[in-house]
């Protein structure tokens, strides 16, 4: 392993992120407490308890989830198309490194800024509402491999993208839907019959039901369930990273 | 691979029918083989389009080789890329660097990439060598295009590569600035750094290189010393308009090295500059002789220009 250079990429990343240390620290606090102030006050105070917790702390692992995941994608796919669209990338191509040792860098960098985020919306949410965490281990592993998971998805994201454009299209056009339709702020159980089946398909389900269970204890689907989905996700994702590298899809003419 | 007597290898770069053909279906490479010795100076000249990008990419990584193979310090680039790679440095085209970020930081970051570890003392001197050291905490953004250029040659000196590729190094850079880098290319050989530049400018091949490649249509036309080459550029010609045209060499002058030019309107006399005698008065007195009248005289120098134009051409046709 050439560590050297992991930890040339990954110093390199984190630097851009600590030059906009406020942007990056006072946007989610913000956003967060919109939120809070919205879901939370606004239409909260009108819905009862959901699966016995308070609705506002209900949202906490949804709200959470919603930001880590955009999050990660927008900082991975950037990350990558950075290079890519001023050219800097010759250098990537042209240096001693595999495929994982450039993972390690830039989807580990873009991992730690969205984990960095959570955290500090985690403890804005704390200031609000009383959010019990009953499987701290499980939370802290659910949200590293989302994190995890979603900068691999973002990487591809920023390899694929030929432009700006193409950059926001998935984030904005599948990934969003599907946070907000995979029960960030309910549960899949509140859905008319058919509509609890229709969103199993939703992949995203499966994590925030997940990441929800290791607060409160209660998931909308099992909680194995939960792990396999985001490990297989994870495993895809290494694997197309895997085979973009080595045939050098969109990045090697 | 070829050894030197104290057993270091002689050839530093063996490119083995390298061939590259992109998606569209563009031959860029159509099976390249050539050999570069360490410490050497080569200069590929070449027409835009010719391969020689593509030639330094597919080395450096940056493209996949069709077919073929390029073998770095002996280490193929690509079943053994960790090592071929760690000895190269390249100098990129296009001025490609991050702009917000510190002259410095970018330097640092490069020789980190390539799996050295960190060594301010060396970062400095590379940058001092540059005349980069003052500049060292400038955004990049903020430098002169000179100044820029010099930041990517910093890069790829930052991991003590042993054979350096500069992509057109001066394209787009004042007569100064020019003659800075040939100094600063000059100082690298001295420390015994393979260098391999590609160049539109053909004096800038001759002011530097030790050996010169001329590539188009994506095929080697030529390698040769460029002592060679300049002697092939000792050839003159002189061209004597007769008064009347001729329909053959007259016999008289037949032990002289003439063309019928121009319909016979005109004699052309090929002589070398460098010799003792050039003949050329006993050719004119010998003409003279002959009965025939000249109308104008005028000679010509052919140049490294000439010979490049003339081989692309060809491989055109």
């Amino acid at each position: 392993m050439n560590w050297a250079a992991v930890w040339a990429m990954y110093y390199a990343e984190m630097t851009r992120f600590f030059r906009t240390i406020a942007q990056s620290f006072i946007s989610p606090v913000i956003s967060t407490s919109l939120y809070f102030v919205v879901f939370g006050a606004a239409i909260g105070s009108r819905i009862d308890q959901v699966e016995g917790v308070s609705y506002g702390a209900f949202i906490v692992p949804g709200l959470i989830m919603l930001s880590v995941m955009t999050q990660s994608l927008s900082n991975a796919s950037f990350g990558i198309y950075f290079p890519k669209f001023i050219g800097t990338i010759y250098e990537l191509l042209s240096a001693p490194v595999n495929f994982l040792e450039i993972v390690l860098g830039y989807v580990g960098a873009a991992a730690t800024k969205a984990l960095f985020i959570g955290v500090v919306i985690l403890a804005t949410a704390m200031l609000f509402v009383d959010v019990p965490i009953q499987h701290p281990g499980a939370m802290i592993l659910f949200l590293v491999l989302t994190c995890l998971s979603f900068s691999l998805f973002g990487f591809i994201i920023g390899i694929w993208a030929g432009n700006f454009e193409q950059l926001q299209l998935i984030p904005l056009l599948v990934v969003t839907p599907l946070v907000f339709l995979g029960g960030s702020f309910y549960s899949i159980s509140m859905l008319p019959p058919i509509w609890q089946k229709i969103t199993l398909f939703n992949p995203v389900v499966y994590l925030i039901s997940g990441f929800r269970w290791s607060f409160f204890g209660t998931a909308d689907v099992p909680i194995g369930l939960s792990l396999l989905a985001i490990g297989g996700f994870t495993a895809v994702c290494l694997a197309a990273i895997w085979w973009i590298f080595k045939t050098g899809w969109r990045i090697r003419n | 691979m070829a050894f030197n007597g104290e057993g270091a290898a002689i050839v530093i770069v063996e490119i083995e029918d390298l061939r590259k053909t992109y998606a569209g279906g563009f031959e860029a490479l159509k099976g390249i083989t050539l050999s570069i010795e360490r410490g050497e100076i080569l200069a590929l000249l070449g027409p835009n389009g010719a391969g020689k990008t593509t030639l330094i990419s597919t080395i450096c990584g940056i493209t996949m080789p069709g077919a073929g193979h390029v073998r770095v310090g002996g280490h193929d680039v690509v079943t053994n890329y960790r090592q071929a790679r760690a000895m190269i440095g390249l100098v990129p085209q296009e001025i490609n660097l991050e702009p917000f970020n510190k002259v410095i930081d970018t330097v640092t970051y490069t020789r980190g990439l390539f799996g050295k570890p960190r060594d301010p003392a060396k970062i400095e001197a590379i940058l001092k060598q540059l005349s980069l050291w003052d500049k060292r905490n400038s955004r990049v953004m903020e430098l002169s295009g000179g100044m820029k250029r010099r930041v990517l040659i910093a890069k790829a000196l930052s991991h003590e590569p042993d054979v350096l590729f500069l992509d057109e190094p001066t394209a787009g850079v004042d007569v100064e600035l020019r003659k800075d880098m040939w100094d600063i290319v000059a100082g690298l050989k001295a420390q015994g750094v393979t260098i391999i530049l590609t160049t539109h400018y053909i004096e800038e091949a001759e002011a530097i290189a030790d050996r010169v490649g001329v590539i188009n249509g994506g095929e080697l036309l030529l390698v040769e010393e460029k002592d060679a080459l300049m002697a092939r550029l000792g050839q003159k010609t002189l061209q004597v308009d007769l008064q009347e045209a001729v329909a053959a060499v007259p016999e008289a002058l037949a032990s002289y090295q003439l063309e019928l030019v121009e319909g016979g309107a005109a004699l052309r006399y090929t002589y070398d500059t460098r010799g003792e005698s050039t003949g050329i008065t006993r050719f004119l007195s010998d003409l003279s002789a002959a009965g025939l009248s000249l109308r104008d005289l005028q000679t010509q120098q052919s140049s490294l220009e000439d010979i490049f134009v003339g081989l692309v051409s060809e491989g055109a046709a």
